[in-house]
């Protein structure tokens, strides 16, 4: 169970990185956060936010059009 | 040492952006690039320029045109629709192109132009005015929103210096 949900479904590039950005702001390290995203186009970017943030990318599921991210907080 | 390494002494982590349009369609990529590096952790500063130094006034009404436009083509009845030229001309059009431009934006879920400007001052990205463009077109700083900056082309310079990615839009 993520320490924080953030519901990004139907907002657009780049809301649901921007939004991920400010709720992890908001978590200790270690915590998690579970992004529901219905943009296509953030299977690559979370990954990308990932890598270059150094934040984990700990499970990614899709079902029904819906992505789901849990993204680990690192530092 | 090959061409891709940064010159030593430049953050790669860091960006610039020169804004130079300021209509609707325009405003998106600048404020879509600063928002998301910021996020992704690089430090970042836009250079609004001519007609991008709107884009920092307090009340935006940006507006897009098809006039000379003819790559915009929007989705209207099944198909992708371009307005001819001579459409366009005519007094009105514009206005009434930009609230459907708007009005598509907000059905997607695509953020607004206030909304990632916004999200842009919160994520510290550093916000420029050319001093010469507020001079040229009349503009005063009160017009303006709060925290931005005013500079000229050497105070871009410096900062293009120290930026591993420079973009001109």
């Amino acid at each position: 169970m993520a320490d924080q949900v953030l519901d990004a479904k139907g907002l657009n590039c780049p809301l649901p990185i921007l939004k991920a950005k400010k709720a992890l702001k908001s978590l200790e390290g270690g915590n998690t956060l579970e992004v529901l995203s219905t943009d296509p186009g953030s299977v690559a970017d979370f990954a990308a936010f990932c890598r270059t943030t150094g934040h984990e990318l700990v499970e990614q599921n899709e079902e029904g059009g819906v992505w789901t991210y849990l993204i680990r907080k690192t530092g | 040492m090959s061409s891709t390494d940064v010159k030593a002494g430049i953050d790669p982590n860091t960006m610039s952006i020169i804004v130079t349009k300021g209509s609707l369609d325009w405003a998106y990529p600048p404020f879509i690039l600063s928002t998301t590096a910021a996020a992704m952790g690089l430090e970042v500063t836009m250079f609004f320029t001519f007609y991008g130094l709107p884009l920092l006034m307090k009340d935006l009404s940006l507006q897009v045109s098809s006039l000379g436009n003819p790559a915009m083509k929007m989705p209207m009845m099944g198909m992708h629709m371009g307005m001819p030229n001579i459409v366009s001309a005519i007094p009105g059009v514009d206005a009434m192109a930009s609230k459907m431009m708007k009005n598509l934006i907000k059905k997607k879920g695509v953020a607004s132009i206030p909304e990632l400007r916004e999200l842009a001052v919160e994520a510290d990205v550093r916000m420029i005015a050319c001093q010469m463009t507020l001079d040229l077109f009349e503009y005063s700083k009160d017009d303006m929103i709060e925290g931005i900056e005013i500079g000229g082309a050497a105070t871009y310079i410096e900062v293009a210096t120290q930026s591993h990615i420079n973009l001109f839009i």
